[in-house]
């Protein structure tokens, strides 16, 4: 399941509506990632999400149909946030759920290293009274090349 | 056609989206990009590293090499930071 968002979302609620009534799930790894008020040595006051509507939420069923490819896994969900985020707000919830946590962890890693070198988000900091893109990093695109094997 | 442009294009462009209609003769994003650059500043200042350009044709990623004949959408953007 998908969803790009400009609300808040609770972990743990997402977490009970994804293995309510069901017993065939015996592992759930979460991941969520948050907003740092320093970046680089700049302090951060917020972060501006943008996306590219349509696309995002298709890159991201396609980064989640190839998990299932890749892995048993009984139900996965992605939520990611867009628009004005301060520091200590989440940005993205990865959950991947399996019978056993192999493949729970494994997928869960997976997803969000997809998701950080394929869908299309773009996040801007604002601090200290200007504004700048942030950079891809090199080290997510390796993160992402290891899977290719 | 639809281009879109998103981050830092957007703000070199000076344009969200715009609808164009294209000579019969460019056939590729690479086509698209020379073509887009003899426009003005915003797209020379906007294309002006392509090492820096990602695209998507249809809403798929693609690269300069990807044929746009009969694409009705295509985007250019910086490598993405979400997550």
């Amino acid at each position: 399941m998908i969803r790009v968002q400009t609300g808040d979302f609770d972990i743990g609620a997402e977490v009970e509506a994804l293995t309510r009534n069901r017993a065939d799930i015996g592992a759930v790894v979460t991941f969520s990632g948050l907003v740092r008020d320093a970046s680089g040595g700049s302090a951060v006051t917020s972060m501006d999400l943008e996306h590219y509507p349509g696309m995002t939420e298709k890159e991201l069923a396609r980064i989640e149909a190839e998990a299932h490819d890749r892995w048993p896994l009984q139900a996965t969900l992605i939520v990611h946030r867009v628009g004005r985020l301060a520091p200590g707000d989440n940005i993205v919830l990865v959950v991947a759920a399996s019978a056993h946590r192999k493949a729970a962890f494994e997928a869960a890693a997976f997803l969000m290293d997809y998701l950080k070198t394929r869908a299309p988000f773009w996040k801007r900091e604002v601090g200290q009274g200007e504004s700048r893109w942030v950079d891809a990093r090199e080290d997510d695109d390796r993160a992402a090349e290891k899977w290719r094997d | 056609m639809k281009l879109l442009y998103f981050a830092w294009v957007k703000q070199r462009t000076g344009l969200a989206e715009e609808d164009v209609v294209l000579p019969s003769d460019i056939h590729d994003v690479h086509g698209l990009i020379a073509w887009l650059k003899a426009r003005g500043e915003g797209y020379e200042a906007a294309f002006a590293d392509l090492g820096a350009i990602r695209c998507a044709v249809d809403q798929e990623h693609g690269d300069l090499d990807t044929p746009i004949a009969g694409a009705s959408e295509v985007a250019f953007f910086p490598p993405v930071t979400g997550g």
